[in-house]
């Protein structure tokens, strides 16, 4: 198709994070979107539906997130990057086709501006109450990847990281984004193509009379044939074996799942990303993710200011959770304060790492706007007196 | 340096494509730092809205203003709701055709100016924000006269430059008059 524009933007811009967010996409080599606009996310979908058509990819506005997930599934399968963008009503009726993108591989970017629910809740305002859903939304066993960007130049930055990530680990990637970074304008510097990484996509390079369309590398992940391309493929969510087909037995359920959860258990130090301040030495330590990272670095300043050595650990990657980072932190600080936009889901998997060797003292918020900076100080002060 | 600025008014009024212009004149043009949040209700059209700027000479870490040294009020409501957050010895401006003031606080730097029967006059009350960026250069100086219009030749639709510059110059015009 006719490339009439260029699909990245270099040079220097003043941008809201769903524009910074629809830019990483085309950087990252994106050409099919999908999508039911949904506020906060509805920039992320309106840009895209302005520039894929002028840089040879496709824009479909579906009649609701079912058909949206599904039809990114498609064209991904057809040789696409491909995404979609939504909110939390959106993204519910995304959880059981975000579960057939895990069981058939199938690379791709869901992005997930959260706002403040439960139901359609507060369209406009922030929240952050959708991670666990991230992690345990769709019906049985599995492994997601989900990244937290905290500024517009982030969410540029992190959706090419989602989608050099799926197409590494061949499984749907999630950027948990929030309304305010979604909404927040920040310069956000786009470099040229060349310095931008593009992680390919896992070709097969055998005959198409000997492929196994889910017979496993060596990195537990199966080299992809995309459709079109003279190769026999048999897709489906029913457990199967490595040619596709379905065989409904508990040999070949361990067999497949086991592979799936592993392709992301034990590559969990190349996908996981931690941005850690001053957390050497310390006796308390912020662990946040996203928005709530950002409004904890001005408590935390001023706890330094009154003499308490505290650290901030910004958890990029929420899943897989870094869990050893954690345990081992748990050894060595007093406590650990997590402020979220939730009623504390991230911090009680936090308190699960630490294992009783340090305090966790969540600062749990019902959405609507960001922390006041006072609670989160006021937590780590009632942590150094612990 | 660090200046918060608070944009307010009702939806429509481009009071979010104010503060844009702004963010976009001190990071891009004036090679500052800059973070725009915004505020809105459920309804595109006429529900109360704001935009919080941030420009600072460092990285901004804290993205919200927590007690602004500029606010700039297009609509009663916001005025009645905003006006006492203002830092004191900050600077007030408003529309004086959409506000109605009573006693002014005494502790701050006030201005006014009709912007939006300036706008009718150029011809399109539309760019009346475009007058109160003009008169807010001119008054607070927070960001250079060239950082802005670039600004406003980058950021307002294709075809409508021309207008809006000419309605930052009337509000700088005003501004300067009145210093």
């Amino acid at each position: 198709m006719l490339e009439v524009e260029k699909p990245v933007l270099t040079g220097s811009h003043f941008m809201n994070g769903d524009n910074a967010c629809a830019e990483g996409a085309l950087a990252a080599g994106c050409r099919f979107f999908a999508g039911y606009p949904i506020t906060p996310a509805t920039e992320v979908t309106e840009r895209m539906s302005e520039r894929l058509p002028l840089v040879g990819g496709v824009y479909i506005q579906m009649e609701d997130e079912i058909a949206s997930m599904i039809a990114i599934l498609g064209a991904s399968w057809a040789g696409k990057r491909s995404m979609t963008a939504t909110s939390g009503p959106g993204f519910s009726l995304m959880m059981e086709n975000m579960g057939l993108g895990i069981m058939i591989e199938t690379p791709c970017v869901l992005v997930n501006v959260q706002r403040g629910g439960p139901s359609t809740g507060l369209p406009t305002l922030v929240g952050q109450g959708d991670m666990m859903q991230a992690r345990w939304g769709s019906h049985g066993p599995y492994e997601i990847i989900a990244l937290c960007p905290s500024s517009p130049q982030e969410m540029f930055d992190l959706t090419i990281k989602a989608f050099n990530l799926s197409e590494e680990f061949r499984t749907p990637v999630l950027v948990m984004a929030d309304e305010v970074v979604g909404h927040m304008s920040e310069k956000v510097v786009i470099p040229s193509p060349e310095k931008i990484k593009i992680h390919p996509r896992l070709k097969t390079k055998e005959k198409p009379e000997k492929y196994l369309p889910f017979k496993p590398n060596k990195n537990l992940v199966p080299p992809m044939a995309n459709a079109g391309e003279g190769y026999h493929i048999h897709i489906t969510g029913l457990t199967h074996d490595e040619k596709g087909y379905p065989v409904i037995n508990a040999k070949t359920q361990q067999k497949l799942v086991k592979r799936l959860l592993d392709k992301i258990r034990l590559n969990r130090d190349k996908i996981i990303i931690l941005e850690e301040d001053n957390v050497e030495g310390a006796d308390v330590v912020v662990v946040s993710y996203g928005i709530s990272a950002r409004t904890a670095v001005l408590p935390i300043q001023q706890a330094r200011k009154e003499g308490t050595k505290v650290g901030l650990l910004r958890l990029v990657t929420v899943w897989p959770f870094p869990e050893e980072r954690i345990k081992a932190l748990a050894k060595k600080v007093k406590a650990i304060v997590v402020p979220e936009l939730n009623q504390g889901q991230i911090s009680l998997v936090v308190e699960r790492c630490a294992a009783g060797n340090a305090k966790v003292i969540s600062v749990p918020h019902m959405g609507g706007e960001t922390h006041d900076p006072k609670e989160i100080l006021a937590a780590i002060k009632q942590a150094v007196k612990k | 340096m660090h200046k918060e600025i608070r944009f307010t008014g009702f939806g429509g009024q481009g009071i979010i494509k104010a503060g844009f212009i702004t963010g976009k004149a001190a990071c891009i043009y004036d090679d500052k730092h800059s973070t725009l949040t915004q505020s809105y209700g459920p309804e595109s059209r006429g529900g109360a809205c704001s935009a919080q700027l941030v420009i600072s000479s460092q990285p901004v870490t804290y993205p919200d203003i927590i007690e602004p040294d500029i606010f700039i009020s297009m609509s009663q409501e916001a005025y009645t709701k905003y006006k006492d957050n203002l830092k004191s010895g900050g600077v007030m401006l408003i529309d004086e055709d959409l506000v109605k003031t009573g006693k002014v606080r005494t502790d701050v730097k006030f201005a006014k100016i009709p912007a939006t029967s300036l706008a009718e006059n150029i011809g399109q009350k539309v760019v009346a924000n475009i007058v109160m960026l003009g008169f807010m250069t001119a008054v607070t100086k927070v960001v250079s006269k060239k950082a802005m219009t670039n600004a406003i030749k980058t950021s307002v639709p294709k075809g409508t430059e021309t207008i809006n510059l000419k309605a930052f110059e009337k509000g700088y015009e005003y501004g300067t008059k009145i210093l």
